[in-house]
């Protein structure tokens, strides 16, 4: 087999057609689509780009985070604030964004792993971690504090390609985010079939077994904690250069690091696909909830007075007590045997 | 012929009770040893202490010689002890053939060199039929031999088994003894057992220790231990309760 066929293997022909078909739509996205449908998919896929990363720590590795934003926003925070503080452009920015997310996910792991006997100390100090750094920055004047941070943006830069600076129209930043989380689908499934994939799963399987197996358990935990933080810190250099304003209510929210995980939730924890297609099944579901209300408002059948802003995280919260009821293990392994997208003897 | 395991005064306790008192043993370089007793005689026990995953409260465990008391259990794999669960612990979500190619990779280099010597694994253990279930679907006997399958694709010279008879059918336990057998005739694997199947430990075992309530009560050939009246003194009084 060819490398490139041995790579798209475990696709079925249907699945092989329907994912190329599927490329084919949202890459030409900017020519079908308006720039409202450009915005929403933008937002698709940097939401599947986290929640890729927070997959990895709890559906291949068995690690639950529950302040995902928390790397998110480190990464955020440094890129934006190198840059506007001695113009460091983001594309070196980049780096010590990723560094300091690391080193924030490497501190959680250590004091979770190390001291802690649960798994679910862990998750307690992810979502600690994240409120503490919440407030931290809530107090910090140079990054703005609670009014927040701002990074300029003339209308020339709404134009052109600028990738070293994070510049341009918002046809580059739609496919620099589609290449930043199909890329990381790419890497996620190198790992899933690397050393540490096979370790990562047995350990999430019964750590104590893969101890006994010669796995350094500690050791392979904190690597994927390096990954995934490493990657939720890409994510929040985007994130910044996307929007940017920064406000720490925001960008810290545990809202924020539990819309990380729902995508996954509803798409298959532990797939590689799964985070995404989740993703593409929430977020323009969330989108068409807000635009019906708008409607509804428009037209007088609700009261425009009523303020309805939790109802998408409600209606979000629905949909996955759904799932967890009738599809536990997510909807893509469940569409993939039902479309034959896969090969018997492949997995999602 | 030399010690390849020694253990030295080992004493455990759990909350008061006693487990483990002073036991002392070796287990000859390329022999088949059993540890038998009553249930809850301390055997498991005593395994993870050798294994790692219990500290001893005292003395002491040798492999080779070199001492690996205290050291963690993915370190005692890597010094050469390889070790199956009595409770399985499968990696529920993996396939059979991956369960065991996690082991293999401590010794192979690459993913593709693992796969392939797990499934030689899997050939012996009879579960290559198998492999591309997931685990979660053995039955316990099949869960038993993925055990030893996995403990054996560690590559260890030292390989520890807690009651993988349990369950087989006669015929099969007779196969499982002959495979261990080849396999210590073939690479010069050491074994140590623990196990109630007779049958198996008769067959099988070149030296018995018999541990009660913690302590070790006698030990020998298996000839001897089978009349020593300390040893049926044991098992009768245990099932007199
Ligand atoms: N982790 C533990 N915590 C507390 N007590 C324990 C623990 N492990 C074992 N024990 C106790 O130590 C004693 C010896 O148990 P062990 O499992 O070693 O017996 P065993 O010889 O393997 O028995 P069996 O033949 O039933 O497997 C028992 O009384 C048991 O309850
Ligand atoms: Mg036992």
């Amino acid at each position: 087999m060819s490398p490139l066929g041995r790579y798209f293997h475990p696709l079925s022909p249907a699945g092989l057609w329907l994912g190329a078909a599927f490329l084919a739509v949202l890459l030409l996205l900017p020519v079908w689509g308006g720039s409202y449908v450009m915005t929403v998919a933008t937002t698709v896929f940097y939401l599947a780009l986290i929640g890729q990363s927070w997959n990895l720590m709890l559906g291949f590795a068995g690690l639950l985070s529950i302040g995902h934003a928390l790397f998110v926003g480190i990464g955020a925070y440094t890129a934006a604030y190198l840059f506007a503080a001695v113009g460091l452009p983001p594309i070196v920015g980049v780096l010590p964004a990723i560094a300091l997310a690391v080193l924030m996910g490497v501190l959680i792991g250590y004091l979770g792993f190390r001291f802690a006997i649960g798994g679910v100390y862990f998750a307690l100090l992810t979502i600690a971690f994240a409120e503490f750094v919440r407030i931290i920055v809530d107090h910090v004047s140079w990054l703005g504090a609670t009014e927040g941070f701002f990074l300029k943006v003339s209308s020339a830069d709404r134009h052109g390609i600028d990738l070293v600076n994070l510049r341009g129209a918002p046809e580059m930043y739609y496919y620099l985010i589609m290449a930043l989380a199909l890329g990381a689908l790419v890497l996620c499934r190198f790992l899933l079939r690397s050393r540490l994939g096979y370790y990562w799963q047995a350990i999430r399987d019964d750590a104590e077994a893969a101890e006994a197996l010669g796995v350094n358990v500690l050791r392979y935990k904190m690597y994927a904690v390096i990954i995934s933080s490493g990657m939720a810190g890409v994510a929040g250099v985007f994130y910044a250069f996307y929007q940017n304003s920064l406000f720490p209510e925001i960008v810290f929210n545990i809202e924020r690091s539990i819309e990380a995980t729902l995508g996954s939730i509803v798409g298959g924890v532990g797939t590689l696909f799964g985070p995404i297609f989740g993703t593409f099944i929430l977020t323009p579901l969330g989108e068409i909830v807000t635009e019906a209300i708008d409607l509804l408002k428009h037209w007088g059948v609700i009261d425009p007075q009523i303020k309805l802003d939790g109802l998408k995280l409600l209606i979000w919260s629905f949909i996955v007590v759904l799932i967890v009821l009738f599809k536990p293990k997510g909807l893509w392994p469940w569409v993939c045997s039902r479309l034959r997208l896969t090969r018997p003897e492949a997995e999602g | 012929m030399a010690a390849l395991l020694r253990v030295e005064g080992v004493s455990k306790s759990f909350r008061g009770l006693l487990a483990l008192n002073d036991v002392s043993f070796d287990v000859a370089e390329r022999g088949i040893a059993a540890l038998i007793g009553p249930n809850g005689a301390g055997k498991t026990t005593l395994f993870n202490v050798i294994a790692g995953v219990f500290q001893p409260d005292s003395g002491s465990v040798q492999l080779s010689g070199a001492e690996i008391t205290g050291r963690r259990p993915d370190e005692i794999c890597h010094a050469g002890i390889g070790r199956t669960f009595q409770i399985v612990k499968p990696f529920a979500q993996m396939t059979v053939l991956e369960n065991v190619t996690v082991a293999a990779l401590h010794s192979a280099g690459a993913v593709a060199a693992a796969r392939a010597a797990a499934r030689g694994f899997l050939e012996m253990l009879e579960l290559d039929t198998k492999a591309a279930q997931h685990a979660a679907n053995l039955t316990l006997p099949d869960r038993k031999r993925l055990e030893v399958a996995r403990a054996l694709a560690t590559g260890p010279r030292l390989l520890l088994l807690d009651e993988v008879m349990a369950g087989l059918r006669p015929s099969e336990t007779d196969r499982m003894v002959a495979t261990l057998r080849g396999l210590r005739d073939e690479t010069g694997l050491t074994i140590l057992l623990i196990e109630h199947v007779m049958r198996a430990v008769m067959a099988l075992s070149e030296h018995i220790t018999v541990l009660h309530h913690g302590e070790k009560i006698s030990e020998g050939a298996p000839e001897r231990i089978v009349r020593d009246p300390a040893v049926l003194e044991c098992y009768l009084g245990d099932q007199d309760r």
